[in-house]
């Protein structure tokens, strides 16, 4: 007989219906699903331009059952500060404010004002859902695309167009002085839902880095999206952490690291990569996840 | 209270005694005073309003823009480059009917740099959906931003307002001032009430996509609100007379037009001036008025069209807009469509040069002159250093 107590995390509770306007396969709807549920029903929304802006529903349908205020592309920050102000303002300081961008809304167009807002001090919850490239438009590169990837505007040629890789946004964000930063995956809603609890419950400005594939930008089978995203983290290429009070932790420890290549080979927008880009992939991989182990062990001594 | 204080001072009381409840702010000249002076009535409790510091004007809008969705009256206020950068976000602003107000030092937008007054900023911004009030003195600054917030936050306007302070000339020119006790104030702006609100109750959504076959009846709406805010602009202005005893004549303030046989359409500062012209002028026996252009936006086609029995019109811009004729010129020549007047455009007082009383004159006398012997050119670049002499 099983004694253990089941663990059921994942609040029941939906704050999204069905019949979204999002692709099949995508993974933003299941982390908007997940980040509603763990944060209920007292939380006001706020998205700029991206899919983000076109799943929720067209007017006058609506799929979410908290206010939601859309915006144009670069002001995720200032409008979450701005919403902020206000229900502070009206005494409803116990109403969370939360600014969902994709990562072109976020680590590119969006950087200044996000940046402003963290500056701020602003009490807001920031989430970057991150399918490595301007999805909406129709896939082209962005500051977070990873090296060698496909987009349309990084064709490739004879030689590859994506030379650098992502940009280290939770990083950036912890200099700039963010209270709690972590990344998080959809393949691991457990993980996912208590980090956006953790963050729900401190004040001050808060980042969440969602890994949120993309089957038709990634050109890859909708079905494959949890496989793929799973992937992403057991090989390294995204790896689980969390950012608090000067300190990073691991969150997810991955033993028994697979190769990159078994995540790369499921998407076609890396299928121009020789064995040897590949190599040249795994050793970067390597090579970044080496960095943030020594910041993990900076922080514990 | 009769104070002596510059036009930023107003705009910034005028904020105080409005009981707006967020502000936010960013430096630029010559509108950095009101901010400064909002900050000091913050910190010191004399005014109780959320104060952001916001790392760019087009920061200040989007952050306005969240908060009057949750029905917060909001301020900011900003000139030349700051509003240029806001471009995206005023027309968001008026998109999704946010009655924000906010006062702009107008002044010229580089290359080369030039910080000093004229109207090209705010000129550029008369498609976005902004009311825009021109004001003459310091005083009409602080009554029109609350005649502003009155006309805004009128359920049937529900629209955004630009309250334009010539740069330099008015924003760093002290002048007396009646302010206003807060009562007063409070019985003629009520509270901030939208309706829809945020309302956690009933979750909505607030500026969603929105599809081609809905598309025109949201511009339609807009439009049609625009050009309803005339009526609601001159009852603003009526019912503040009657409470504060001072009126402006609604869109347009007509100064000894009646038997004008020129009559010079002008915004801004440089009104005064105009006027204290045609005062001179009239003790000469010359027939010469002024009809002062508060409100460009909605524009006053009705006022406009009835100069058309007051023979020349001259139109003085202080701005160009590189086509053909200053923005004030072509809207009032195309108001008066159809009239035998001959009208005439005047650009001048750009890039912080003054209009003195002799350019002033010099127009009028030119109108005048334009009335016996027909039109000479149709634009006159007034005070050009073209070698020509006239000057």
């Amino acid at each position: 007989m099983n004694r253990r107590k089941p663990r059921f995390t994942i609040p029941h509770e939906d704050l999204m219906h069905p019949g979204h306007s999002a692709c099949p396969g995508c993974g933003e709807p299941i982390a908007m699903r997940l980040v509603l549920k763990a944060l209920g029903p007292r939380t006001v929304m706020n998205v700029p331009a991206g899919c983000c802006a076109v799943i929720p529903g067209v007017w006058p349908r609506y799929s979410l059952r908290v206010p939601l205020i859309d915006h144009a592309f670069e002001c995720t920050g200032a409008t979450s500060s701005g919403i902020r102000a206000a229900l502070d303002a009206k005494g409803m300081d116990d109403v969370t404010v939360v600014g969902w961008a994709g990562d072109g809304g976020t680590v590119d167009i969006g950087l200044q004002s996000l940046s402003g807002a963290i500056d701020r001090g602003t009490d807001f919850l920031y989430v970057m859902y991150d399918n490595e490239a301007y999805m909406n438009t129709g896939s082209q590169c962005s500051g977070s695309t990873p090296w060698g990837a496909w987009t349309t505007t990084t064709p490739g040629g004879k030689e590859i167009a994506r030379r650098t890789g992502k940009k280290r946004i939770l990083e950036m964000l912890a200099e700039n002085g963010i209270v709690y930063g972590a990344t998080v995956n959809i393949a691991f809603p457990e993980d996912l839902v208590e980090r956006v609890r953790t963050a729900k419950a401190i004040r001050g400005p808060k980042f969440l880095h969602v890994f949120s594939p993309c089957p038709s930008g990634w050109k890859m089978d909708p079905s494959k999206t949890i496989e793929a995203a799973s992937l992403a983290t057991r090989t390294g290429m995204f790896p689980l952490y969390e950012y608090r009070d000067g300190q990073y932790r691991f969150t997810k420890e991955i033993k028994n690291r697979k190769p990159v290549e078994e995540y790369l080979r499921l998407q076609r927008r890396f299928r121009h990569l020789s064995p040897a880009q590949v190599a040249e992939v795994q050793e970067l991989v390597d090579k970044e996840l080496e960095e943030l182990r020594a910041r993990v062990e900076a922080g514990r001594k | 209270m009769i104070d002596a204080i510059t036009a930023n001072q107003a705009a910034a009381l005028a904020a105080k005694l409005a009981r707006i409840e967020v502000a936010a702010v960013y430096p630029i000249t010559p509108q950095t005073t009101i901010s400064e002076k909002l900050a000091e009535m913050v910190s010191s409790g004399e005014m109780d309003a959320r104060f952001m510091l916001v790392e760019s004007e087009h920061s200040a809008m989007s952050a306005l823009i969240g908060a009057s969705y949750v029905g917060a009256r909001t301020f900011t206020a900003t000139s030349s480059h700051g509003l240029a950068l806001m471009h995206e976000v005023l027309m968001w602003a008026s998109g999704v009917r946010r009655p924000i107000v906010m006062p702009v030092a107008a002044r010229a937008i580089g290359g080369p740099w030039n910080i000093w007054g004229e109207h090209m900023d705010v000129i550029a911004e008369r498609d976005v959906g902004w009311m825009q009030f021109y004001c003459e003195n310091n005083q009409e600054v602080l009554d029109t931003v609350l005649m502003a917030y009155k006309v805004a936050e009128d359920p049937s306007v529900m629209l955004p307002a630009m309250v334009v302070i010539d740069g330099f000339i008015l924003t760093h020119t002290v002048d007396a001032v009646d302010v206003p006790e807060q009562g007063q104030v409070d019985g003629y702006l009520p509270a901030f009430r939208p309706d829809p609100v945020l309302n956690m109750d009933e979750p909505r959504r607030f500026g969603g996509l929105v599809m081609p076959d809905w598309w025109t009846e949201f511009r339609y709406r807009i439009a049609a609100d625009m050009e309803g805010a005339k009526i609601r602009i001159r009852e603003a202005d009526r019912e503040f007379g009657r409470i504060f005893g001072r009126s402006y004549g609604g869109l347009v303030e007509n100064y000894r037009t009646e038997d004008a046989d020129a009559v010079l359409v002008v915004a801004g500062s440089a009104a005064g001036t105009a006027k204290e012209v045609v005062d001179r002028l009239r003790g000469e026996g010359l027939k010469v008025g002024v009809a002062r252009l508060r409100v460009f936006r909605p524009f006053p086609s009705e006022e406009i069209a009835e100069l058309s029995s007051r023979g020349v019109v001259g139109v003085f811009d202080r701005s160009y807009t590189f086509g053909d004729g200053g923005a004030m010129f072509n809207e009032v020549r195309s108001a008066m469509h159809g009239s035998d007047n001959i009208v005439k455009n005047y650009v001048g007082g750009l890039g912080g040069r003054d209009v003195t009383a002799a350019h002033m004159e010099w127009i009028f006398r030119n109108m005048l002159d334009i009335a016996d012997n027909g039109l000479d050119r149709k634009i006159e670049w007034v005070g050009l250093r073209d070698g020509s002499g006239r000057w």
